[in-house]
């Protein structure tokens, strides 16, 4: 099938992603990314559980004096549902239903800001609140590191996934972009994967003790 | 697509390198920058060797020993080896699963300009205020210790550098997974694919642990973190942790490659089939696999306990058994073959008792208990330059002139070639051989200099001596490919006669579209299969049809590049007001690009049958 075609729900096939040799070059290419990205995350993961509640004074705050659970439930919720209206959109998008894909995307982005949204002012409370700072000790740098990059891939997916709607907003879905929006959404379940732990092991973990 | 007949102007050829997404002309550049490199950390190694020639030398002060020293091991291992294996593997992996690309040629030209703009950050230092000087390692209490800005330039080159290896990594498994042409099944893939496919997937792994122990050595250094400040709760043991998580696989990913070229050579040379096909895959994997659980064989005298260095000390003989199995499936393959000693073949006979030194020593090293003893002597120096040079660099060597012909279409000078060779091995063995010795007796090694009287006169002054006998071999290396070029004489399609794999069965240097019908692989060896069949080419495995192309882009230019100027941004940023925008900017420019590239349709081009026909008609 050619990837310039103009597709119709009747020819539109099955695993659209995986059409063409372009579209399987991405999904297989993007699942090794992910791989890497994987033990980027591993990575940060241990150095957090190797620097944790390392501080320089007794006056410094611990994990157990920061983290608050009703905020990060809300943060989790949030984007435990993104990842959800995410699979809604990648649903229609094999459906060859644009618009209602579109519309679960822009969902998806909304829940995304409302996640950074939480993050932002999380930061701001710990930095302002506590003197848990970037800097203040290697906790301090170990946590914001870890959640930091989880923060910044959130920014690049919300990004990501924002572009690709505007761009095809009226162009509907064609062979050509139905691998970028599945490796995108792709992209986007694995962010939720990293929060999921991030959730346990500092989170859960932090205020156990 | 008929201007590749016309002559061209330089602005268009410069035009044309700064754009391709073509794997061969990628290769090319990689061969170009990596030597170019190679040559810097040669000359770095000269310097090295000119100051530990005589006892109580001033030709160089400690200081800018220690720079000197860092920056031949960072050059050689990040800016010269790697390049030059990614020239090889783009020069022919993809020929040789009988594919029209890669799977990924834009992110192939990416991975390029990312290694290239890092790798001359990297060497900038040498003009704005000094070079790092903390060793390759840059073990983080040193390189926290050191002043200015030379330890930034070693971060941030490596970061943008390392960006580019793990592009030029996925790009490969995926060309290699789903890239094969019909019947080129896993088990029938040449060895060097196989090695390649390893050792990527390695890369794919071990990298990360990098970018990351990278990325907290500069925010410790220039955004206030505290990851190594031991007095802020930090922890340097961490940055040793994660850079010999990624240093052990470093190796194989240098040295599985390197397998893979000497298998090919050592193959095609003796006329017969590799011995031991499969074991030598399960080898590969299993190299590959046990390269991830050794890492702390690097940090026997840190203190991690007895425990901890026994474990790592077993798994680390373990590695031993893979390679050995190789080490014989080699000679077993040239057993009872018809060997002809062509200078590819030399690289790979002397290949085999120099790497098997390199081994024993490793394995000597391995003993937790025996590595105190030869643990920062140059008793380490000797025996991973006999693994890196006695391994790698010949197989570089060994692949150059192996894959010539097949690169530019013209044979290097076999006598040049030979006496190359020769000069190049005894220099080789004459300069580390005694190093061993010498950290036996007890030189340390990154020292600047050493007394009289200490019995280490001789073994440096021998040293020295071989390590000239290595450059005089490389000038004349030079000399052969300037001569070559000049007389330009083209080559056939198989210009050593004995060719094996499908590479061999299409012209030299091929046609940008490498096959002009995929071919239909039946064996193993497929074109040797065919040719004992009769067949002068491959059968084909579809029909003449349009070939679809990628187009050229400037925009992996420009995305590198745009990191290489927020990476003089972050540098500043803690001295001028100017650092905070010229990052921004850089970063405006790396993520613009990357967002062109998204919302920018490319669609490739097609080249329509009867353009293909016009060229065999050129080609013949
Ligand atoms: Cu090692």
């Amino acid at each position: 099938m050619q990837i310039q075609e103009k597709m119709t729900f009747e020819t539109w096939p099955a695993v659209p992603e995986k059409e063409t040799l372009e579209g399987r070059n991405k999904f297989l290419g993007f699942w090794l990314f992910l791989g890497g990205e994987t033990v980027l995350f591993a990575t940060l993961f241990a150095t957090y559980l190797a620097l944790k509640d390392k501080v320089p004074g007794p006056d410094h705050p611990l994990a157990q004096d920061l983290y608050s659970m009703p905020l990060v439930f809300v943060m989790t919720m949030l984007l435990l549902t993104s990842s959800l209206t995410s699979v809604y959109a990648i649903y229609h998008m094999k459906n060859f239903n644009f618009k209602k894909m579109r519309f679960w995307f822009i969902i998806t982005v909304l829940l995304g800001l409302g996640f950074l949204g939480c993050e932002i002012y999380e930061f701001n409370h710990y930095v302002h609140d506590y003197n848990h700072t970037f800097s203040s000790s290697a906790f301090g740098s170990a946590f914001y590191t870890l959640v930091g990059f989880h923060g910044a891939h959130v920014i690049f997916g919300l990004c990501w996934i924002t572009a690709l709607v505007v761009r095809n907003w009226r162009r509907g879905l064609s062979l050509y972009n139905a691998p970028k929006f599945y490796v995108a959404s792709l992209y986007w379940h694995f962010i939720d994967v990293v929060w999921v732990f991030i959730f346990s092991v500092v989170y859960l973990m932090g205020m156990v003790g | 697509m008929n201007s590749y007949a016309q002559k061209r102007g330089f602005l268009a050829t410069l035009w044309d390198y700064l754009t391709t997404v073509d794997h061969k002309k990628i290769a090319i550049l990689y061969l170009v920058a990596g030597g170019f490199f190679f040559v810097l950390g040669g000359i770095e190694a000269l310097l090295i060797r000119v100051q530990l020639a005589v006892p109580n030398n001033d030709f160089m002060s400690a200081d800018m020993f220690n720079q000197v020293m860092t920056m031949h091991g960072t050059t050689m291992i990040f800016l010269a080896a790697m390049p030059l294996l990614f020239a090889l593997m783009n020069a022919v992996l993809p020929l040789q699963i009988g594919a029209r690309d890669v799977a990924f040629p834009f992110i192939n030209a990416l991975g390029f300009w990312l290694f290239l703009f890092g790798g001359i950050f990297l060497n900038l230092s040498w003009f704005l205020g000094g070079a790092p000087d903390a060793g390759w390692t840059s073990y983080a209490s040193l390189s926290l210790a050191s002043e200015g800005k030379r330890i930034d330039f070693y971060t941030l080159g490596l970061q943008i550098s390392g960006f580019g290896t793990l592009m030029a990594g996925i790009n490969f498994i995926v060309t290699i997974i789903n890239m094969r042409t019909t019947g080129m099944t896993y088990m029938r893939m040449p060895m060097f694919t196989w090695t390649t496919f390893v050792a990527c997937s390695l890369i794919l792994f071990a990298f990360p642990p990098l970018t990351i122990s990278i990325f907290f050595l500069i925010f410790d250094r220039l955004f206030g973190a505290q990851f190594f400040n031991v007095d802020m709760g930090g922890n340097t043991i961490i940055w040793e942790h994660l850079f010999w998580i990624f240093g052990h696989p470093e190796v194989y990913i240098l040295v599985l490659p390197a397998f893979g070229i000497f298998s090919e050579v050592i193959s095609t040379f003796s006329r017969k089939r590799l011995f031991g096909y499969a074991s030598m895959v399960f080898a590969t994997v299993l190299i590959g696999f046990l390269g991830f659980m050794v890492w702390a064989h690097h940090m026997f005298t840190t203190g991690l306990g007895p425990i901890a260095n026994a474990i790592f000390a077993v798994a680390t003989m373990a590695i031993a058994v893979p390679t050995g199995i190789k080490i014989f499936n080699w000679l077993l393959t040239m057993w009872g073959g018809s060997i002809k000693l062509t200078t590819p073949m030399l690289y790979a006979v002397a290949f085999i008792p120099s790497f098997v030194i390199g081994g024993v020593t490793g394995i000597m090293n391995a003993a937790s208990v025996a590595d105190y003893q030869y643990h920062d002597t140059y008793f380490v120096v000797g025996h991973f330059h006999y693994v890196i040079l006695g391994g790698v660099v010949f197989a570089v060597l060994a692949g150059l002139h192996f894959y010539w012909p097949k690169m530019f279409g013209t044979m290097l000078n076999e006598t040049l070639g030979k006496i190359t060779f020769w000069l190049f091995l005894i220099g080789f063995h004459l300069t580390f051989f005694v190093q061993h010795f010498l950290g036996l007796m007890g030189m340390p090694r990154r020292t600047f200099t050493f007394l009289e009287g200490q019995g280490l006169e001789t073994g440096n002054y021998i040293s020295s001596i071989g390590s000239v006998l290595m450059a005089v071999a490389s000038v004349i290396l030079v000399i052969n490919i300037i001569i070559t070029s000049v007389k330009n004489k083209k080559v056939g399609n198989d210009p050593w006669g004995d060719g094996r794999t499908l590479e061999w069965s299409i012209s030299s240097p091929p046609p940008y579209y490498n096959f002009k019908q995929l071919p239909l692989v039946r064996s193993i060896d497929a074109y040797w299969h065919e040719k004992m069949e009769g067949r002068k080419e491959m059968p084909p495995a579809e029909p003449l049809g349009d070939i679809h192309m990628p187009n050229p882009s400037f925009i992996p230019f420009m995305i590198s590049f745009g990191l290489f100027i927020a990476a003089f941004g972050a540098m500043y940023r803690p001295d001028y007001s100017w650092g905070l925008p010229v990052l921004i900017g850089g970063l405006v420019i790396t993520f613009g690009s990357m967002l062109v590239r998204s919302l920018k349709d490319d669609l490739g081009t097609y080249i329509k049958k009867e353009e293909l026909d016009d060229d065999k008609g050129v080609k013949a």
